[in-house]
């Protein structure tokens, strides 16, 4: 353990819940990190090419708690989160394609190329964004939590925001009137240790965020979100209890980020003794090792599982250099409902 | 001597000079120390200061912003910076309702001296929510003032009046522009808000501008010159009070004006100077005042999405163009 870290958030997996879990829940496990990581790489590659253009902050490192969200929750089941998105994109089941062409601004892209990389929407996924405002989206997604209890469904939003943005007061407005109401929201922070340079110690005198929930009586928990299995586990159990109409409940994905902030950060602020001991948790790594080791697949599986995520990339990719820009003309369009909107154009 | 410098240094140096002369000036924001700005603007601040002078808040613009106010009513004179104004939208709330209501609810018991700063308007293909120009908001609101400014020289003399005047001061910097040089000198000097400044002299139209869309209109009037015709080009370097005389005076002598402007057109900055034109200089004007603003849209991320967006030379020499009645 590095010295800087008070406390590990997130420890070696010791304990092995794997024979609780069909192979096939392993596997796609598998298959959801792999696919962010191999298409979060692919991103970097083409931002350096200035293929893609703008703030665009990656999601290597935090890939298990969208692995265990594809597990935990229903399809139809609403998520909105902030910038820091491609990952729960593509884990919501937006193709490869349209997220890869939405970062290239082509039209084909999910949003026709508005969004770019900090706004991605899908009402096909009840995906609804994509925030680029630090906590903005955590009213929203207590808004939308609000839709599914007005219209009487069991339904549930899972509102994803970050450490940094557990500051903001919205937070603290939301929770109170999610209790208040006992709206089905899974609050989920993705506490990965910074906000751009600032490390979550320098914040508040709170480091360990679920103890948030504790002002408002909410069921909080911390979870150790380099493991699927734990970030599973929890939201099933989170979902469980909003689904009964028991209200809200808070959950800290401990997680970690390998990468700067965003494209343009160096992330000079943290050791690299820090980044190396993260690194040994990887959760992408860690996986593949205890599904191997654990025999719970062949090596052979894995790899198909790879060769197949490598052709996706791939296409994506070509998908989106091949694809056009939207015209100029686009920026009136979406404005507006209102078709014949009277803009004015002198 | 002058020495060239970046408008990011510029501002620095601004701030600094202020800081050293009075210790009541602090600066805060989001990552300002530690990380010498999010920008670089505060780069070494933290150094020379320390944390108590030089603070890194949390994401929590509302409440910084309003930290700022009671800080200032109760003798202080803070510099809030915003990463960007985009985030400053969370603080309006403590801008509008109280940094600029305190000296008029008060009956002037209490004033409330502070510095609000941060780039404004769009950087590249940022989309949407972080595209967005902020001098037309603020500028509505009385209470407030507002400064506009690139230029390394009139930054640091504007910041510097900024910080000493005992009314909320709104500064807008630019994302893109905190690289651009120019020539600072060695002495200490103030640029007075309330003032205009006439970059380039001419005869034949008034090219009325500020923050990076001078860039825009500086590189028309060159190719204008080339085509023989002879731009007045005006900074308005503060957007609130408006330096009306300086506009006008140029207008009685050239009878022509383009407002270029990155607010979106309605109720913008170009639709306060039309007004006070054809109020004031309405016998002089030869043709319609023409503005080139930012399209009346939400910017989205695609390069052809920004390039619609934006005012440039081309649609500034149009303009000139179409108001000289000229092909
Ligand atoms: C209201 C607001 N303030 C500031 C910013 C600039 N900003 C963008 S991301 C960020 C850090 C957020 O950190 P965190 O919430 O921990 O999310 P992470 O980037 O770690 O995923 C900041 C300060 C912003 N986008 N919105
Ligand atoms: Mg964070």
């Amino acid at each position: 353990m590095p010295e800087v870290l008070s406390k590990p958030k997130t420890t070696k997996k010791q304990d092995s819940k794997s024979n609780s879990y069909d192979k096939s829940i392993w596997l796609q496990w598998f298959e959801v990190m792999y696919r962010i990581r191999k298409f979060e790489e692919r991103t970097l590659m083409a931002y350096s090419q200035q293929k893609i253009r703008g703030f665009c902050h990656v999601y290597i490192g935090q890939e298990a708690i969208a692995a265990g969200l594809v597990t935990a929750i229903r399809k139809e089941d609403a998520v909105v989160t902030a910038y820091r998105q491609h990952g729960i994109a593509l884990s919501r089941g937006i193709s490869s394609r349209s997220c890869m062409a939405e970062l290239f601004g082509k039209e084909t892209g999910c949003v026709k190329g508005k969004g770019g990389s900090m706004h991605f929407f899908s009402a096909e996924h009840r995906f609804f964004g994509g925030n680029g405002i630090v906590g903005a989206q955590i009213p929203i997604g207590t808004g939308i939590a609000f839709a599914e209890q007005y219209k009487g469904t069991d339904l549930l939003c899972v509102t994803m925001f970050g450490d940094g943005a557990a500051r903001q007061g919205a937070l603290y407005e939301s929770f109170n009137m999610a209790m208040n109401w006992k709206l089905p929201v899974i609050y989920l922070v993705e506490n990965n240790g910074y906000a751009m340079g600032t490390s979550i110690e320098r914040t508040s005198n709170v480091h360990e965020l679920y103890k948030i929930g504790a002002a408002f009586d909410m069921p909080s928990k911390p979870v150790d979100a380099m493991d699927p299995v734990a970030v599973h586990e929890s939201l099933i159990e989170a979902a469980k209890y909003c689904r009964q109409g028991s209200g809200p409940f808070f959950l800290e994905m401990n997680t970690y980020r390998y990468r700067g902030h965003s494209v343009s950060d160096p992330g000079n602020y943290r050791s690299k003794d820090e980044l190396e001991y993260y690194k040994t948790l990887d959760p992408v790594i860690t996986t593949e090792s205890r599904i191997l080791t654990e025999n719970i697949a062949n090596a052979m599986e894995i790899q198909s599982i790879k060769d197949k995520i490598h052709l996706e990339i791939d296409d994506a990719i070509k998908f989106a250099e091949e694809s056009a820009y939207p015209a100029p003309e686009g920026l009136y369009e979406d404005n507006y409902v209102q078709q014949d909107y009277p803009y004015i154009k002198d | 001597m002058g020495r060239i410098i970046a408008l990011r240094e510029a501002i620095r140096e601004g701030m600094c000079e202020e800081m050293r002369r009075d210790p009541n000036v602090f600066l805060m924001g989001e990552e300002v120390a530690l990380y010498n700005g999010a920008y670089k603007v505060s780069k070494g601040m933290l150094a020379e200061f320390g944390p108590n002078r030089v603070v890194d808040t949390p994401i929590a613009e509302l409440g910084f912003a309003g930290i700022g106010v009671g800080a200032a009513m109760n003798g202080l004179r803070p510099i809030i910076e915003f990463m960007t104004w985009n985030f400053a939208v969370l603080a309006f709330d403590q801008i509008v309702n109280n940094a600029a209501k305190t000296l008029t609810q008060s009956a002037g018991e209490f004033k409330c001296p502070i510095v609000f700063r941060g780039p404004s308007g769009s950087a590249g293909q940022l989309a949407q929510q972080h595209s967005q120009s902020f001098e037309s908001w603020l500028a509505n609101c009385p209470g407030l003032k507002v400064v506009s400014c690139v230029d390394p020289y009139d930054a640091k003399g504007l910041i510097k009046s900024a910080i000493i005047d005992d009314d909320p001061v709104c500064m807008m910097e630019s994302e893109m522009l905190y690289g651009l040089e120019g020539e600072v000198p060695e002495h200490e000097y103030y640029v007075p808000i309330g003032k205009a400044a006439v970059r380039t002299e001419g005869t034949d139209v008034t090219i009325v501008s500020y923050n990076k869309m001078m860039e825009v209109c500086k590189a028309a009037v060159l190719e204008l010159a080339k085509e023989g015709i002879s731009a007045e080009l005006i900074d308005l370097r503060t957007i609130r009070p408006l330096d009306i005389d300086t506009i006008v005076q140029s207008v009685k002598k050239t009878n022509r004006l383009i407002v270029v402007d990155e607010s979106w057109p309605f109720a913008s900055i170009s639709s306060e100077v039309s007004y006070q034109v054809q109020k004031y200089a309405f016998d002089y004007l030869d043709a319609p005042v023409t503005r080139i603003n930012t399209a009346d849209t939400s910017l989205g991320y695609a390069p052809t999405f920004v390039q619609e967006f934006l005012p440039n030379p081309d649609k500034v020499i149009k303009a000139v163009k179409s108001v000289l009645y000229v092909k």
